[in-house]
């Protein structure tokens, strides 16, 4: 049985970090130009990682899918970043900030890790003001707040409805800093391809140069990957199209364990799907909860005639309206976890309540908020959000209320890693939405940006010294090793073997049909039996995946249908994973809802004593079953509760 | 009910930057007016790859008007028909029944394609790293409530900073000039203190980077704020004109 050590420092939660960072060992400045990292990704967590650790003096090579760092999906964020200032004097500290991540993560994350993430959130925040990121202020010219899900006080920080993109920019400015100091050598339109091991240890990686087609090996002490989550398995999220999970992927084959894969995050306020050709899922921010209130009609014939385009939701009296949010929970209204909201919008639309053409929508309403504020104020707060919707639906927000319905948006689980972001390979980190480390089973409003950040400038350039200060005698690795030729002789196969196919189907059909499946048994709802059919029917997918793919062109060539099948054919097997995760964790957690467990309101039902552990997952080559390591989480500090968001 | 339309589409193909392009003519039916621009030219794709042929590449990503990546010249504007959108964000609603569609790359000396309808906008990030920043490692800066800024500012930093980095400008100038852009991130920066101290600095440095990059002069025409996803004011090319000429005096 292999045993896991998340390596948690000694003494109280308020002082492990602090104790870790006296204790650790560090890299002298003659030593840090002797070493190589490659970071794998320049998202907030990459591109924060590669200028810190190019700041300290590390050499430093960075691996851009894109044509620009600026790409990176990070920078659809909207809403916001969290941080435990209180600025607002509204009760918020270190510790509530700690307690409302963990509870928010329906207590499946680990104390110290959510503890060190609040401590450093308020560095964040200096930081990137330091850098001229232009955060909405009050007229005194202070920082202003506002609140998100999952939080009784307002300690979200925003750049209009642009947090995310203002965010990126700012590390992606302090990266191009670097470059031009040349302690960051940047890569453009790279894919990695493969993670290489050497004795035990992550030396390089074979990344697939996207303009040539060539296949090239890059060898470094250390590799970082920062590449993001894997929500795009469900073909139709609100992901980016050039969002997945190869690069993680490749690692979990190279022996790092793949954590909590099924905890993946359904948005409640997602623009509904529209029809077949549609490519991708558009969100409308968390923030618009703060003013929008969510309703369904309270008698099904409305909403039949609303469906069937007889009657206007404007049309349907007060008095006739469910805002089934307010209803269920009174303490925390329309401003419930995201997890909680989508299950309630799922529940009103399954029973008959849906609106919309087809059924599945609920409705995000600013009539109350433009009476008591004004159509101006609420113009001022989401005006960029509403013109998106417009564009996008050709409705005007203003006047008719925005339809919503959830749709997959994040993912909790990824590499596991332990409190130094160490993989379970020596050598290798994952940073960011790439780790599975500290959202628990649901992760909160305004807390990815703060997660990211945090372990690309303020985590990762500490703990990735206390691996590197034994690797001062290690010498610059040749590419030229037996190890790369192998890595690179793998892919160089994969690659002929997808040309070779020649078969009927296109990689899209193949990966909507893998959306398809993943949406309806491994989605919202989940139960045993609907994962065991899930996996047979992903066991198909693949099977035609790999007899009846069609690829035009060249395998050494720009091929942007190679390069979405090398991705669809991991999603099929990360959407196996899953499927085999939710089926192995018999409780409702977060995101994880097996219809199983629930209370007899319909909440999530956790089952602490049987499941209270991250699950690790380790690969054990093709055909085999992955085997499952658990790491038990112990709660020291905190006792766990039912979460409840009603009083 | 779904309203459906026919096109014609006359797509720029181009196998690589040194071989010569062409129009290829498609014609696509039954296109949802719901559809993106994008969406359609997904199903084109399908299509063409369907028929054993390579699928158009374009450059794309986010699919919700922010991260800049897609470009297009549709109908001799950048994105498009419509007003403040990327071309993720274009619907086939804002096209008719029976139109003809033509489609190019990005077409500027600053901005070689790499195929098709893909170009290389790498001169972007070399004026970026040129001054594009404030000097600040991570940790050691003062608290963020520390430095007041008035919110006049504030906003109007943010308006700047909303830049997406497409390259429209660049592609709807008849100069090829890159000044809308190098504008933005200037007047971001020197609108906020914690920018002002290496403002002079920073004009210079990314004025210089953009013209040995071959970047045209801006000639004041406006054609980049009028096809400007993002609404970028040339105002901001006004005061990244004053803060340059002021750097160069007190040299």
């Amino acid at each position: 049985m292999t045993k896991i050590d998340a390596k948690i420092p000694q003494g109280p939660l308020a002082e492990k970090w602090s104790y870790y960072k006296s204790h650790q060992k560090l890299v002298n400045p003659a030593n840090k130009r002797r070493l190589d990292i490659i970071v794998v990704g320049t998202g907030l967590a990459g591109a924060s990682a590669a200028a810190s650790l190019g700041e300290l003096g590390f050499n430093v090579m960075n691996f851009c899918i894109s044509d620009s760092p600026r790409r990176a999906h990070s920078i659809a964020a909207q809403g916001g970043i969290n941080a435990a200032k209180n600025y607002q004097n509204d009760g918020d500290s270190v510790y509530r900030l700690f307690y409302d991540t963990i509870k928010g993560g329906d207590y499946r994350a680990r104390e110290a890790n959510v503890y060190r993430l609040a401590e450093v959130s308020n560095d964040i925040i200096d930081q990137c003001v330091a850098q001229g990121v232009p955060f909405a202020r009050e007229y005194g010219g202070l920082l202003d707040n506002r609140s998100f899900g999952g939080a009784q006080v307002s300690r979200t920080f925003y750049a209009k409805g642009q947090t995310g993109q203002q965010l990126l920019l700012g590390a992606y400015s302090a990266l191009s800093r670097q470059i031009e100091k040349k302690t960051v050598k940047l890569y453009t339109r790279y894919e990695m391809v493969d993670l290489v091991v050497i004795d035990g240890r992550a030396r390089g990686i074979i990344a697939r140069n996207l303009v040539t087609g060539k296949l090239e090996r890059f060898a470094a002490h250390a590799v970082v990957i920062a590449t993001g989550g894997y929500g795009n398995t469900f073909f139709l999220s609100t992901n980016a199209m050039n969002c997945n999970g190869s690069a993680a992927w490749q690692c979990y084959k190279k022996g790092a364990y793949f954590a909590n894969p099924c905890m993946a995050q359904i948005h409640p306020t997602c623009i509904p799907v529209h029809g077949e050709f549609q490519s991708k899922l558009t969100l409308m921010s968390e923030s618009l909860r703060n003013d929008g209130r969510i309703w369904v009609p309270k008698k099904k014939e409305d909403a039949a005639a609303i469906r069937a385009g007889k009657m206007k939701p404007t049309q349907i009296k007060e008095e006739d309206r469910d805002y089934y949010l307010e209803r269920r929970y009174p303490a925390f209204g329309n401003l419930v976890p995201r997890d909680v909201a989508s299950r309630a919008a799922k529940e009103r639309c399954d029973a008959g309540f849906g609106v919309g053409n087809t059924g599945l929508a609920v409705y995000l309403d600013f009539s109350d908020a433009i009476n008591r504020l004004g159509e101006n104020v609420v113009r001022a707060r989401y005006g960029n959000l509403f013109q998106m919707y417009e564009k996008i639906v050709d409705d005007n927000p203003y006047e008719t209320p925005m339809m919503i319905y959830p749709a997959i948006h994040y993912t909790m689980g990824g590499t596991w890693v332990d409190y130094e972001l160490q993989t379970s390979v020596p050598g290798l980190f994952a940073i960011g939405e790439a780790n599975f480390s500290d959202h628990g089973a649901n992760r909160l409003g305004a807390s990815a940006l703060m997660q990211g950040l945090a372990d690309g400038y303020f985590v990762l350039p500490y703990t990735i010294q206390n691996y590197l200060a034994d690797q001062i005698r290690v010498p610059r690795f040749s590419t030229e090793l037996p190890e790369f030729a192998s890595a690179e002789k793998e892919i160089q196969d994969r690659i002929a073997k997808l040309m070779s196919i020649k078969g009927k189907r296109t990689v899209d059909s193949i990966h909507k049909e893998l959306g398809l499946i993943m949406w309806d048994f491994v989605g919202m709802g989940r139960n045993e039996e609907g994962l065991k059919t899930a996996i047979e029917k992903l066991k198909a997918v693949k099977k035609e995946f790999w007899s009846n793919v069609f690829i035009p062109g060249s395998g050494s060539d720009m091929n942007t249908e190679l390069e979405k099948a090398l991705r669809v054919a991991d999603f099929i097997e990360i959407g196996e994973l899953m499927a085999r995760d939710a089926l192995d964790r018999q409780e409702s957690c977060g995101g994880h809802f097996r219809e199983e467990y629930q209370t007899e309101e319909g909440e999530a039902l956790r089952q602490d004593d049987k499941f209270s552990y991250v699950s690790c997952w380790k690969y054990m080559g093709e055909g085999q079953d992955p085997e499952l390591i658990k790491e038990p989480l112990d709660y020291e500090f905190i006792v766990r509760q039912q979460r409840n968001y009603k009083a | 009910m779904d309203k459906t339309i026919n096109v014609t589409l006359k797509i720029w193909r181009q196998k690589g930057p040194k071989v010569k392009g062409a129009f290829e003519t498609y014609k696509l039916d039954n296109i949802s007016t719901d559809s993106s621009f994008l969406e359609m030219l997904d199903i084109l794709n399908e299509q063409l790859v369907s028929k054993g042929q390579e699928p158009v590449v374009f450059d794309h990503d986010c699919r919700e008007g922010i991260c800049g990546a897609c470009s297009l010249y549709i109908n001799g504007h950048p994105h498009g028909p419509d007003d403040s959108v990327t071309t993720c964000q274009l619907h086939m609603r804002r096209f008719k029944d029976g139109e003809t569609i033509t489609i190019e790359p990005w077409r500027s000396a600053g901005f070689p394609v790499i195929r098709d309808l893909m170009v290389d906008r790498q001169a972007f990030e070399k004026i970026m790293q040129s001054g594009g920043y404030v000097s600040v490692n991570t940790g050691g800066v003062p608290d963020a409530n520390a430095i007041g800024i008035s919110k006049i500012d504030a906003d109007e930093a943010m308006d700047s900073a909303s830049c997406i980095g497409c390259g429209a400008c660049v592609a709807a100038c008849k100069n090829g000039s890159a000044m809308l852009f190098v504008s933005a991130k200037v007047s971001q920066l020197a609108l906020l203190p914690q920018g002002r101290i290496e403002a002079a600095r920073r004009a210079k440095a990314m004025v210089a980077r953009m013209d040995e990059l071959g970047f045209g002069n801006c000639t004041n025409t406006g054609a980049c704020e009028a096809e400007c996803p993002k609404n970028v004011s040339i105002t901001n090319i006004a005061r990244l004109n004053r803060e340059f000429i002021s750097a160069k005096l007190k040299d």
